[in-house]
């Protein structure tokens, strides 16, 4: 077997973090590896490092046989290994020419646009891919910048080809003609890299998968010698199930009536083009779809922090569409936010003042004036045990929690009826288990699916098709603005799903 | 008004708008490379002081030349604050112009000018000493060309600094839009990361744009001194660098279009002047020197509002340092 890349003991340090100790790595002419684990594992930096963006502080780097230093991505190309990122490292007002050949040297001085776009046709070509190289990269769908991408590598000559989490913005169908694309480049003697922490895919398109986990490798294994379950065990540390036992309750009454609601994005662009959605009380419905089809939009304006252009979110009857944050809160909606981080902490106060970032201005932990902090400590303690919080102490900052701890505090805080001692009438989850581990992942879920049964109406936004699919009663396929289609779990199967995704309505959508 | 009248008003209307074009045509560079030079006016009064002393010590061409050194100095210390320290390109901008505004001041005190002259030439007669005006650059007009009625005043009679600025106008543009360089410096400008993920050095690109928008801001400088108006007084540039950051935006940061932006900028002064003569307008002169603080403050509104840039096509990493590991 010829190896075309060898890492021997890969050290690489963050403040505060090892992200890669002592890992081993190889990659054969012609095969197709997987490297899978959870986010924050080491996998993206350890390929960084293959790619120059970082220097390792120990550990050697052999590519074919031959050891060698890089110290940037253009020493990394020049040896012919490219990289796709996670996300798209693309110039939008360029055209797909100016993209592929920027950093070229050999496209000369004056740059000859006819000869290259001709070359570059051919190539698309060669891969079963049509594509105007002239086009604008704003014009294109996400599979298409993809492959402007791996063009951009293949232009190049590149050997070793290292695809970071691909699939994450690609459709099924999609996925489908990228995975056709990479076995062919695989046949003609490249190698490739494949990060990803799903494992279907592995299983799809892998010839050997290598696992890591808090920045070690823990295996590496033909694909074909392994199962899911294995595979997961590795991942994660323990044994994991796949399937959730969710007693069914019986949805009775609305707990939000969306009806025409539309909205603009922030570019000013019309994202939510007509939604009409109903989430019955004991309920949860499920909404996915491609990031950027106005989900986000979507729970902000039903959060209160997008207006309405037009249409009504009813909730027991009252309109509540343009109404302020702080009035649909005390109508019963909770929102967990996208990016916790981002929009949902105050990452220099402690966990009691985010705990009580909502209730401290209502009885009892507030008499109008004044904070009755001995209420709130005492309630504190009850949440931190109840929610499984794992802190030093309440007045530890929050920026200092892990992310799974973060969900948890966030989810105490939206869910535990500290307002009126009441569960929420409406829960609004934005990818909440976007990032977390799969202990954090199956908190929440549990967590959800208990409000559920206690009488919460959920609507939970997900992009991981098969989480939507374990915990809803029923799922909404989202795109441009609309809701496609609408489906009980097991009604209707994957293939159909993306199609939906894609825009096409297979199934009606009320 | 006669032909006269109408072929001087064109006249100055391209020498004054070349102060404009020159110091636009780097800006648009350093812009297109994402760095926003913000000194444009301390570098071009840089220029013009230096061109003000060389002139008189050595001659113009030696003048011309210092002062794109001068410049490109100058362009250089930005590039150190704002590439490679990394900091706020609005401020460090700024700092730089109150730095060239301060620094020329020097000059206007006829002692420190004695003082110099004297160092750089001992053999100057007495008279030079003390001046505080410098030999204009003598108009070049060009053979058969400029006996055309009209277009041959307005193109083709003036100093070498004009068609100076013409030729690198057409030359930065086909640079920009046909070559590799010019690919290179508008993809850092658009997206350093990625350039940086294709080999592309990041801050080399930004080093050399941000050098060479200062080496045009202090010619522009000095084009204005002895190519247009040699007379010394403090502050003599006025805040036409604030006009020429106005320009670039106007010029949606192409070379070409800065060329007819410069000549309506300057035309609108040209023209005012002319209006003065006949008594018109008599209140325009506050008018014309409150032109670059407004030009500015609509400069930087537009350059700090996202949506804006995006409407008109600002390169999208304009005025945001790049830092590799996050």
């Amino acid at each position: 077997m010829t190896e075309l890349v060898s890492l021997k003991g890969i050290v690489k340090h963050f403040p505060g973090v090892l992200a890669n100790d002592n890992v081993d790595f190889t990659l054969r002419r012609g095969e197709i590896h997987a490297l899978l684990g959870e986010n924050g594992a080491g996998k993206t930096t350890l390929m960084n490092i293959l790619y120059g963006l970082y220097r390792p502080d120990s550990g050697e780097i052999y590519i074919e046989g031959r050891r060698i230093e890089i110290s940037s991505p253009r020493d990394a190309i020049k040896l012919g290994v490219g990289m796709v990122h996670q996300n798209f490292k693309l110039i939008p007002s360029h055209t797909i020419l100016e993209n592929i050949i920027l950093g070229l040297k050999e496209v000369g001085f004056i740059i000859n646009y006819k000869k290259i776009s001709e070359e570059i046709r051919k190539l698309a070509e060669s891969y079963g891919w049509r594509i105007n190289p002239n086009a604008y990269v704003w014009q294109l769908t996400a599979g298409e910048k993809q492959q402007v991408e791996l063009l951009k590598l293949l232009y190049r000559d590149a050997r070793i080809l290292i695809l970071d989490e691909p699939t994450s913005v690609l459709t099924l169908q999609e996925c489908r003609i990228l995975f056709q694309a990479l076995k062919r480049m695989a046949r003609e003697g490249k190698g490739i890299i494949f990060i990803t922490h799903k494992l279907d895919e592995v299983f799809a398109i892998s010839d050997r998968v290598t696992v890591m986990r808090k920045g070690r490798v823990v295996i590496t294994k033909e694909t074909s010698k392994t199962d899911m379950s294995e595979l997961a065990q590795y991942m994660v540390g323990r044994p994991v199930l796949f399937s959730i036992q969710k007693e069914r309750t019986q949805p009775s009454g609305e707990a939000i009536i969306i009806k025409n609601l539309k909205a603009f994005n922030d570019k000013g662009v019309l994202a939510l083009k007509g939604v009409d959605l109903v989430v019955k009380k004991n309920e949860i419905v499920g909404v996915i779809g491609v990031t950027g089809n106005g989900q986000q939009e979507l729970v902000e304006v039903i959060a209160g922090l997008r207006k309405a252009a037009e249409g009504s979110i009813l909730i027991d009857g009252i309109n509540i569409a343009n109404s302020s944050p702080d009035r649909i809160i005390e109508l019963g909606v909770a929102y967990i936010p996208p990016e916790p981080l981002k929009y949902s902490i105050a990452p220099n106060l402690t966990i009691v003042d985010n705990l009580f970032m909502k209730a401290y201005r209502y009885k009892p932990y507030s008499n109008g004036i004044l904070i009755n902090w001995k209420k709130i400590y005492k309630k504190a303690d009850e949440l931190i045990k109840n929610f499984q919080i794992i802190s030093p102490s309440l007045s530890t900052k929050a920026k200092s929690l892990s992310g799974g701890n973060l969900q948890r505090l966030i989810l105490a805080r939206e869910l535990s009826g500290l307002i009126g001692d009441k569960i929420p009438k409406l829960i609004v989850a934005a990818y909440p288990t976007k990032g977390l581990d799969i202990g954090a992942t199956e908190f929440v879920h549990k967590t959800l699916i208990e409000y559920s049964r206690k009488g919460s109406g959920i609507l939970f936004i997900s992009e991981d098709i098969e989480e939507a699919l374990m915990i809803s009663d029923r799922v909404a396929v989202m795109h441009d603005g609309r809701i496609v289609g609408i489906f009980k779990p097991g009604e209707v199967d994957m293939e159909k799903i993306g199609l939906m995704m894609a825009g096409v309505q297979v199934v009606p959508a009320i | 008004m006669s032909i006269q009248w109408v072929e001087q008003v064109l006249q100055l209307t391209v020498q004054m708008g070349t102060v404009y074009l020159l110091a636009s045509l780097g800006e648009i560079y350093a812009e297109r490379s994402g760095v926003l030079n913000l000194g444009l006016e301390g570098m071009m009064i840089m220029g013009a002081a230096t061109s003000f002393i060389f002139s008189i010590a050595y001659g113009h061409l030696p003048a011309i030349f210092i002062a794109a050194v001068v410049g490109a100095l100058m362009g250089f210390i930005l590039s150190i604050l704002a590439v490679d320290m990394k900091l706020n390109q609005v401020i460090v901008g700024l700092a730089l112009t109150l730095l060239g505004i301060g620094l020329s001041g020097f000059f206007t005190f006829p002692e420190i000018r004695k003082n110099i002259l004297l160092k750089l030439n001992p053999s100057l007669p007495e008279e030079m000493l003390l001046t505080q005006q410098a030999e204009k650059l003598p108009e070049i007009p060009i053979p058969l060309f400029s006996n055309i009625p009209i277009l041959g005043k307005m193109l083709f009679s003036h100093n070498v600094l004009v068609y100076f600025s013409l030729i690198f106008s057409i030359l930065m543009w086909f640079i920009l839009f046909k070559t590799r360089i010019g690919l290179t410096i508008r993809s850092v400008g658009e997206n350093p990361s990625m350039a940086d993920s294709l080999g592309v050095n990041v801050y080399m690109v930004r080093r050399a744009t941000t050098i060479i928008s200062g080496a045009f801001a202090s010619l522009a400088g000095a084009y204005f001194f002895i190519g247009f108006h040699p007379f010394w007084r403090e502050g003599v540039t006025a805040g036409r660098g604030f006009i020429a950051l106005a320009l670039v935006i106007l010029a949606t940061w192409s070379p070409l279009r800065a060329i007819l932006g410069a000549y309506l900028f300057g035309g609108v002064e040209t023209f005012q002047y002319r209006l003065q003569l006949f008594g018109l307008g008599a209140q325009s002169p506050y008018f014309l020197a409150m032109l670059p603080y407004i030009m500015t403050i609509i400069t930087l509104i537009i350059i700090s509002t996202e949506s804006i840039k995006k409407k008109i096509g600002a390169p999208a990493s304009l005025g945001i340092p790049y830092s590799r590991e996050e």
